[in-house]
C-alpha cells in the first residue's frame, strides 16, 4: 500500500507532482541520462537472466523493478563516496562505473569478487543478509576520523531488516552519528515471505525509534528518490549523521533464477505494480516536457542491445580459472597449511583442472 | 631499555601502547575498554592518552564490534578489537567467519583486513558460566585467519605488537588465569616469530605441546616427572593457525612420544589436529599413540568444580603414564 507519506515527484503516468520538502530542478541532460541508465541496466539484466537459463551463469538476481530506487541513489553520490551493496545492485554497481562482466563474474561462478571495490569506491555483493550494514558504519567511522569530506551508502531489503546486524549498525550510526546512508529497498518480498512477515509498521518508521531520520521514497521514481538520496548524502557529509531512506518499490521478477514466484504471490498484484514502472514514467516525462522524440530513445534502445551483445560475449569468453586460483590471496602471507594444499595439488597433477 | 619484570597484563597493555605510538592507524575497540580500562585493565589509561577516536568505547554488540571494525580495516585502519571474555565471542562468529576470514580473498588482495581480535580465554578464575571457555578451535578451523595464544609476558608484550603489525587477521588468545603472573618481559628485542613454537622445557622421553594457561600446567608436570625419572620435552606451540609443525615432529622424532594439553574439549580439537598432523609425519618414529589431556566434553562446569574439568597435572601425568607404557 502506497501511503501519502511516500516522497514522490513523478507519478506513474508521468506527471510531476510537488512535494513540500523536495523539488526536482534537474534539466533534460541529467533525466535522460537516468533514462538512459535504467534502459541499460534493465537490458543488461534480462541478458543477464537469459545467460543464466542458457546454462551459461550459475545464477542470477534479477533488479527489475527496482531501477529507479538504484539508479537515483547511485547517482546521487560524489566520486569519493563509498558504498556497501546487497548482491542485487547491478544498478548502484552501474552507476560507480564497475564494468557490466565483472559484475557476472562472481554469477559465472569464476570469482568470489569481480572487481576492485576500492578502484570503483563500490564493495562487494554482499549475500550474507546485512552484514555489510556495518561495514559501512565503520567506514564511515573512519571517514569521521579522517576528516574527510565524503559518505557511506550502504544497500539492504526488507528481509535484510530483521538481520541483527542491520538494527546493531542502526545503534551505530546513531550513536557515533556516522556519515553514512541507509537505502533500504522494500521489493514487498523476502524471496517468498513479505514485508509483514519482518514488520508491524511502515520500515522507514524504525529510524526514529532509532534517533535519526527515516523517509519513504517512491522507490519507482528515480527523481523522488535522487533527491531524497542527495540530500541526505549532503547531510552525512556535513555532519548531520544517519538517514534511513526506504524506497518502495517491487521485484517484478523472480528472487533469483532459482526462485518460483507463482508459487507465493498472484499475478494481479505483479500487474499494478507494472503499472508503476520505473522507466515509463520517465519516458512520458521526456516526451511530454522536454520534447524527447522517439529518435532518441531508439538510441538508447539501440545502446542497451550493444552493451548487452557485448556483455553475453564477455561471459561467454570467461574460462574456468586455474584451480590453483583458489589457494590465491587466502592469506596476506602464506599460510603452511594452505600452501600445503597448492604443493599437493601441483605435484598430483590436478592443477589443470580441464 | 633493558628487561623489566611485570604481569601478563601490564605487557600487553604496554604492547599496546607501543602499537599505538609507532603507528597512528591503530585504532582499539570493544566494550568498557575507555575509561575503566576494560574488564581485565588491558587497556588502562590507553584512552587518557590517545584519546577516545583512538580507544573506542564500543555499544554493547560484538557482532558490531567486529563488523565495523571491517569497515574501519576497509579505510586503512588497523584494528584491535577486544572481545570481553571468550564467551561472548559468538555473536560476532558471523562476521568473523563469513567477513574477517574472507574478505581478502574475496577482493583479490585489495581489502586488508588486518584485524587483531583480541580473546580473554580459558578458564581458572572462579567465574560464572560463559567468562572461561576456549573456543579457538572454531577459528583455528577457518581459512582465513590465523590463531595465537600467548602464555608469558614476554611473549604477550611481543606478540601484540607482531599481530597489529601482521597483515591477516588474527584471534589473539589470552589466558586470563595468567594475567597476574609476572614474569620479565625483554623491551628491546623479540624473542620468537610470532608463528613460531618453542621448546621451553628441552627433554628425552616424552614431547608436550601446549599453549596459554596449559603451558605452565605442562611445566609442572616436568618437574613432577623428571623427580620419577621421566623426561618431558615441553613446547609452547604459540601458534595454532598455523601450527608450527616442523619444531613439533622434531621434537617427536626424538622422544617418539606425543601428548597434547589443551583446555579445550577434545572433539575436532586444536589437540587433534596436532595429533594427527604428528602421527602423519613422525608414524615410524613413534613409540606410543598420540595422545590428548583435554577438557571434558560437557559444557564449562560451574567453577567451584573447574579444577576437575581443566587438565591437572595429574591428569596429563596419567597420560604420561600412558605413552610410557607402551614399551613394556
Amino acid at each position: 500500500m502506497i501511503t501519502d507519506e511516500l516522497v514522490q515527484l513523478l507519478t506513474p503516468e508521468g506527471e510531476r507532482v510537488s512535494h513540500p520538502e523536495y523539488r526536482s530542478e534537474l534539466g533534460r541532460e541529467e533525466i535522460l541520462g537516468f533514462y538512459r541508465d535504467m534502459v541499460i541496466v534493465r537490458r543488461l539484466c534480462n541478458e543477464s537472466t537469459s545467460l543464466q537459463r542458457q546454462g551459461q551463469l550459475a545464477l542470477w538476481a534479477p533488479l527489475q523493478g527496482q531501477e529507479a530506487a538504484q539508479i537515483g541513489a547511485g547517482r546521487a553520490l560524489a566520486p569519493m563516496d563509498f558504498t556497501f551493496p546487497s548482491y542485487r545492485e547491478h544498478g548502484v554497481a552501474w552507476t560507480r562505473g564497475v564494468p557490466p562482466r565483472d559484475m557476472l563474474r562472481i554469477f559465472r561462478a569464476t570469482t568470489s569478487g569481480g572487481w576492485d571495490p576500492q578502484r570503483y569506491r563500490h564493495s562487494l555483493p554482499m549475500v550474507v543478509l546485512g552484514d555489510q550494514t556495518l561495514h559501512a558504519v565503520g567506514y564511515a567511522m573512519g571517514i569521521q576520523r579522517d576528516g574527510a569530506d565524503e559518505a557511506v551508502m550502504t544497500f539492504f531489503g526488507d528481509g535484510a531488516s530483521s538481520q541483527g546486524d542491520v538494527l546493531e549498525s542502526f545503534v551505530w550510526a546513531a550513536s557515533f552519528n556516522a556519515p553514512v546512508v541507509f537505502v533500504l529497498q522494500n521489493n514487498q518480498w523476502a524471496i517468498s515471505e513479505p514485508t509483514s512477515l519482518q514488520t508491524k509498521i511502515p520500515l522507514y518508521h524504525r529510524a526514529h525509534g532509532f534517533g535519526f531520520p527515516g523517509v519513504r521514497v517512491d522507490g519507482n521514481d528515480v527523481l523522488a528518490m535522487y533527491e531524497v538520496a542527495k540530500r541526505a548524502m549532503d547531510n552525512a557529509r556535513a555532519g548531520g549523521g544517519p538517514t534511513l531512506i526506504e524506497a518502495y518499490t517491487y521485484r517484478m521478477g523472480a528472487h533469483t533464477t532459482s526462485d518460483d514466484p507463482t508459487r507465493y504471490r498472484v499475478d494481479a498484484e505483479v500487474e499494478v505494480w507494472r503499472h508503476r514502472d520505473p522507466i515509463e514514467r520517465v519516458k512520458a516525462l521526456l516526451a511530454r516536457e522536454f520534447g524527447a522524440h522517439k529518435a532518441t530513445f531508439d538510441e538508447v534502445a539501440a545502446e542497451a542491445e550493444q552493451l548487452a551483445l557485448q556483455l553475453r560475449e564477455d561471459v561467454l569468453a570467461m574460462d574456468a580459472p586455474e584451480p590453483t586460483m583458489m589457494f590465491d590471496h587466502v592469506y596476506a602471507e602464506p599460510h603452511a597449511l594452505t600452501e600445503a594444499g597448492r604443493r599437493e595439488m601441483i605435484e598430483l597433477g590436478l592443477d589443470g583442472g580441464h | 631499555m633493558a628487561k623489566q619484570s611485570m604481569t601478563m597484563a601490564k605487557a600487553l597493555n604496554e604492547g599496546l601502547r607501543r602499537a599505538m605510538e609507532k603507528d597512528r592507524k591503530v585504532l582499539l575497540i570493544g566494550e568498557d575498554i575507555g575509561k575503566l580500562g576494560g574488564v581485565f585493565r588491558i587497556t588502562d589509561g590507553l584512552q587518557k592518552d590517545f584519546g577516545e577516536d583512538r580507544v573506542i568505547d564500543a555499544p554493547l554488540a560484538e557482532s558490531a564490534i567486529v563488523g565495523t571494525s571491517v569497515g574501519l580495516a576497509i579505510r586503512g585502519y588497523r584494528m584491535v578489537v577486544e572481545i570481553q571474555f571468550d564467551g561472548f565471542v559468538y555473536p560476532a562468529f558471523d562476521q568473523i567467519v563469513s567477513q574477517v576470514a574472507k574478505l581478502h580473498k574475496r577482493s583479490a588482495g585489495v581489502y586488508t583486513m588486518g584485524l587483531v581480535i583480541r580473546l580473554p580465554f580459558q578458564g581458572g578464575i572462579g567465574a560464572i558460566e560463559h567468562h572461561s571457555e576456549s573456543p579457538e578451535a572454531y577459528f583455528v578451523h577457518t581459512a582465513g585467519l590465523r590463531v595465537v595464544a600467548c602464555s608469558t609476558p614476554n611473549d604477550a608484550y611481543w606478540m601484540i605488537q607482531q599481530s597489529i603489525e601482521h597483515d591477516d587477521p588474527i584471534i589473539f588468545c589470552e589466558p586470563k588465569s595468567r594475567y597476574w603472573e609476572k614474569g620479565e618481559v625483554d623491551l628491546d628485542n623479540p624473542p620468537y616469530g610470532l608463528f613460531d613454537a618453542v621448546v621451553r622445557r628441552p627433554g628425552t622421553d616424552v614431547t608436550v605441546v601446549a599453549y596459554g594457561s596449559m603451558v605452565k600446567t605442562a611445566l609442572r608436570s616436568a618437574e613432577v616427572a623428571e623427580s620419577e625419572g621421566v623426561s618431558l620435552e615441553v613446547i609452547d606451540a604459540r601458534s595454532l593457525s598455523p601450527l608450527d609443525l616442523d619444531t613439533i615432529a622434531a621434537s617427536v622424532e626424538k622422544t617418539g612420544r606425543l601428548v597434547v594439553v589443551q583446555e579445550a574439549p577434545p572433539a575436532a580439537s586444536v589437540g587433534s589436529e596436532i595429533v594427527a598432523a604428528v602421527s602423519e609425519r613422525c608414524f615410524s618414529s613413534m613409540r606410543a599413540p598420540g595422545t590428548r589431556v583435554s577438557a571434558y566434553h560437557v559444557p564449562y562446569p560451574p567453577s567451584r568444580i573447574e579444577d576437575a574439568f581443566r587438565p591437572s597435572v595429574d591428569r596429563v601425568m596419567d597420560a604420561i603414564d600412558r605413552v610410557m607404557g607402551y614399551d613394556q
